[in-house]
C-alpha cells in the first residue's frame, strides 16, 4: 500500500496544455501514473499526444471523471486561475486535488479552503506551492522526480521540495512507501498531522521522515500530535535555524516573527514527542537508517 | 511587505474607515504648511516600521506651524531600533477619550482568517495578551462568509464595546475587512481606535501588511514598496527575478529549493563553528531550472557582495539533472569573465541527484582554478567555511 496515491489511483492534470503541465504530465507517464485526461475547457474534446499516449483533454473536471472515474487531480494552472481550478476540482468532488502552483495569493487558499469545508471536507487538497506526492512503483502526481528512489518502507512528509529530493535520494537503497511534499505556504491543505497519521494506518511504512520548516506552528502541532498517535518511529528535521527574524525566505510561510515559529523551537517540541531530530539532512537520513536497521 | 503608517493610514481612508487628516513629510521646512493647513496644533509621527517610537521620542505633539517644523527637525534623522527615520507623518489632533483594538489577520493554524478586538488599546496588544488574555477577544471569521453585519456585531460583543459606540466599531469592522480583501492584506490593525470627545470613533494609528503573491492583481502595490531602505544587493537580484536575501556573513550561498537553501545556511553555519565563526552570507535560491543564465545572475550577485570570501554552490538535481547544471557553472564563469567581471573567489560545488556523475566530470574536465568539488553537502560547507576563513 501507500498513502493518499496508489497504482490504482486515476489522475487528470488540470492546466495540461500548458508548458509546465505539458513538461510533467510527460514525466508522471514515464514514471508510470495512470494518467487519464486533461483538462481545458478551450480544448475539449482534443486528444493530446504524449510521447505516444494519446491523453483526452475534457472541458470541466466533472466531465472527466464521468468518462473516466478520475480520482486524483493535479493542478498546474497559474496563481490568478488556481482558486477557480481549486473550486472546480471541489465542486466535482474529486477524492485528491494536488495544487502545485507556487505564488498563489494566501487569501485564494484560505477561500478554497473555507470553501472545501462548506462542501463537507470531500477533497483533500495537497498544497498549494507543493511538489506534489509520490508513492514509489506505484504512481506519481506532481513534479517530484521519480528515478531519484526506489519504493520501500519508509513514510515522508516535507515541506520543501528539493529536501524532500534529498531525503529520497540520501535513503534511496532503502526506499518509500509514500513521500508527501504538502507546501511551505502559510495556509495548506494537508498537514504534516494528516500525513503522519495516513503512514501510522499504512501497513507498508515502519518509519516516518518528517522535514519542517521555520514560521508558524505546524511542526509543534505534529509533534504534540505523535506523542499522542505515532506509535511508528519517526525521525525529523527541521530547515531555518540561522534564518533571520522578519525575513522571508523563498517560501511565503518560511517567516519567522517574534519567539514562536523558530526552528529551535521546532526541534525542542519534536524532541520532547520522542522524535529523534537531525541537524543536517545527512544526519538525518543516517538516524533513519539506524532505526529502521 | 509591512507599510508604513502613512500608507496603512491612506488604505484605511481609500475603504472607508475612518481617520484624521494627515500628510507625510521628507523634510523639517514642509512641515509649517501642513500644520498650518491642520489648523495649527499637530502631532508629528515618526514613520518606521517598528514598534516602540512613542518611547523612543518618535511622537510628538506641535503647537503651531513653527513648532511643527521644530518637532519634524528633531524626529527626522532619528534612529529608532536601528531604523533611521525619514518621514514624518503631520497628523490632525485628537481628543481621546477612550483607546480601543481592532484586527484582522491570516490565522495559520486554523487555516482561517481572525478578527482581534479589545476596549484595551493604546498599549502594545501583545501584553494586553500575556497579561490579560480575557480583555482581548478572537473570533474567527470565515474566509467565504467574511465580516457579515452579524459577525461585526458577534466581535463588538465579544470585546465588551461600549453600547454607544457599538454601531460606530461594527461600521469600522466592516470597513476594515474591505481594506483586509480588497488589498489582499496578511493584516490590517488598528491600535488605537479611538473615541473621542464629540463621541466619533476614529482610526488614529493602524499597520498593514500585504500579500506579495498577490501583486499580480494589485498593481497599486508596487508603488508602496519602499524601494531606498532595500540593500543594493537585494534591489539588483529582485531586477533579475532572483530569491535573494543578505545576511551577516562571510560565505556566498547558491541553491536550489527555499528548503534546500534554508538548510544549506545552517550546514554552513555550523561548519563555521569549526572556522572561526564564519557565516552564511546570503539566501539565493535560484528555483528548479538552474539555466546557465541564471546561474551566471546568481553568482554576479554574490561575487559582487563585498562581504562574500568564498561561494557555495549547492545544487540537488531533481528535476534539472546535474549535467545541466554544471553546464550552467561552467557558462556562467565565462560569461562573467567574458563581461570582464574578475572572478577570485574560491568556489566550492557539491553536486548530487541525477546525473550527479556526469555533472561532475564536466566540472572536472573545465578544471577551473577557482572550483572545487565536495561530494557531499556537509562535507562540501566544511570546506567553504574553511577557505572563507582562511582569506
Amino acid at each position: 500500500m501507500a498513502i493518499f496515491l496508489t497504482k490504482d489511483s486515476k489522475v487528470i492534470v488540470q492546466g495540461m496544455t500548458g508548458s509546465e503541465g505539458m513538461k510533467h504530465t510527460r514525466r508522471m507517464l514515464a514514471s508510470g501514473t495512470d494518467i487519464v485526461g486533461g483538462v481545458n475547457p478551450r480544448k475539449a474534446g482534443t486528444t493530446v499526444d504524449v510521447d505516444g499516449t494519446e491523453v483526452p483533454v475534457f472541458g470541466t473536471v466533472k466531465e472527466a471523471i464521468e468518462a473516466t472515474g478520475a480520482d486524483v487531480s493535479v493542478i498546474f494552472v497559474p496563481p490568478a486561475f488556481t482558486k477557480s481550478a481549486v473550486i472546480e476540482a471541489i465542486d466535482a468532488e474529486i477524492p485528491l486535488a494536488v495544487v502545485i502552483t507556487e505564488g498563489v495569493p494566501v487569501h485564494d487558499t484560505a477561500n478554497f479552503w473555507a470553501y472545501n469545508n462548506q462542501k463537507g471536507g470531500k477533497t483533500r487538497i495537497i498544497g498549494p506551492n507543493c511538489p506534489g506526492l509520490i508513492s514509489p512503483g506505484q504512481s506519481n502526481a506532481g513534479i517530484i522526480p521519480a528515478d531519484i528512489t526506489k519504493a520501500g518502507r519508509i513514510g515522508l512528509v516535507s515541506k520543501s521540495g528539493t529536501l524532500t529530493y534529498q531525503m529520497m535520494y540520501e535513503l534511496s537503497d532503502i526506499g518509500f512507501s509514500s513521500a508527501v511534499g504538502i507546501g511551505g505556504d502559510p495556509v495548506i491543505g494537508t498537514t504534516h498531522i494528516d500525513a503522519l497519521q495516513a503512514f501510522q494506518d499504512d501497513p507498508d511504512t515502519d518509519l516516518i521522515v518528517m522535514i519542517g520548516e521555520i514560521g508558524g506552528d505546524a511542526e509543534e502541532r505534529a509533534a504534540a500530535y505523535i506523542k499522542e498517535h505515532i506509535t511508528k518511529p519517526v525521525v525529523g528535521y527541521v530547515a531555518g535555524f540561522t534564518a533571520p527574524e522578519g525575513k522571508t525566505m523563498g517560501h511565503a510561510g518560511a517567516i519567522v516573527s517574534g519567539s514562536s515559529g523558530t526552528a529551535q523551537a521546532k526541534k525542542e517540541a519534536l524532541e520532547a514527542a520522542g522524535v529523534k531530530v537531525g541537524k543536517t539532512p545527512s544526519e538525518t537520513a543516517r538516524l533513519a537508517r539506524q532505526l529502521i536497521g | 511587505m509591512d507599510l508604513f503608517e502613512y500608507q496603512a493610514r491612506d488604505l484605511f481612508a481609500k475603504h472607508g474607515v475612518p481617520v484624521l487628516d494627515g500628510e507625510v513629510i521628507e523634510t523639517p521646512e514642509a512641515a509649517a504648511a501642513v500644520a498650518e493647513r491642520l489648523g495649527g496644533r499637530a502631532v508629528v509621527k515618526a514613520q518606521v516600521k517598528v514598534g516602540g517610537r512613542g518611547k523612543a521620542g518618535g511622537v510628538k505633539l506641535a503647537a503651531d506651524p513653527a513648532d511643527a517644523v521644530e518637532k519634524a527637525r528633531a524626529i527626522l534623522g532619528m534612529d529608532i531600533k536601528g531604523h533611521t527615520v525619514h518621514r514624518v507623518m503631520l497628523a490632525q489632533t485628537a481628543d481621546i477619550k477612550e483607546e480601543y483594538y481592532v484586527s484582522f489577520l491570516l490565522d495559520r493554524t486554523n487555516r482561517t482568517f481572525l478578527a482581534m478586538a479589545s476596549v484595551q488599546g493604546g498599549v502594545e496588544i501583545e501584553v494586553v495578551a500575556e497579561e490579560n488574555p480575557e480583555a482581548l477577544a478572537k473570533i474567527a471569521v470565515d474566509a467565504v462568509e467574511g465580516v457579515t453585519p452579524a459577525k461585526a456585531a458577534e466581535i463588538v460583543a465579544a470585546a465588551k464595546f461600549p453600547a454607544e459606540v457599538a454601531d460606530q466599531v461594527a461600521e469600522v469592522l466592516q470597513k476594515l475587512w474591505t481594506v483586509f480583501i480588497a488589498e489582499d492584506a496578511l493584516l490590517v490593525e488598528v491600535n488605537p481606535l479611538v473615541k473621542t470627545g464629540d463621541g466619533k470613533v476614529i482610526a488614529l494609528d493602524g499597520k498593514v501588511s500585504l500579500d506579495a503573491n498577490a501583486d499580480f492583481r494589485q498593481p497599486e502595490h508596487e508603488a508602496l514598496e519602499d524601494k531606498a531602505a532595500a540593500n543594493p544587493l537585494e534591489a539588483k537580484a529582485k531586477e533579475k527575478g532572483l530569491n535573494y536575501v543578505k545576511l551577516e556573513g562571510e560565505v556566498g550561498i547558491i541553491g536550489n529549493g527555499a528548503g534546500l537553501v534554508m538548510s544549506t545556511l545552517d550546514v554552513v553555519a555550523y561548519a563555521g563553528e569549526n572556522h572561526g565563526g564564519v557565516k552564511p552570507a546570503n539566501f539565493l535560491d535560484i528555483g528548479g531550472g538552474a539555466s546557465a543564465e541564471v546561474m551566471a545572475n546568481g553568482l554576479e550577485i554574490i561575487l559582487g557582495d563585498p562581504d562574500v570570501k568564498s561561494v557555495f554552490v549547492n545544487v540537488f538535481g531533481g528535476i534539472t539533472a546535474c549535467d545541466a547544471v554544471a553546464n550552467g557553472i561552467v557558462q556562467a564563469l565565462e560569461l562573467l569573465s567574458s563581461k570582464g567581471e574578475a572572478v577570485t573567489k574560491p568556489l566550492v560545488v557539491r553536486l548530487d541527484g541525477n546525473n550527479a556523475e556526469l555533472g561532475r566530470k564536466i566540472l572536472t574536465d573545465a578544471n577551473h582554478p577557482l572550483v572545487q568539488q565536495v561530494d557531499t553537502m556537509d562535507g562540501a560547507a566544511d570546506k567553504a567555511a574553511e577557505l572563507a576563513a582562511a582569506k
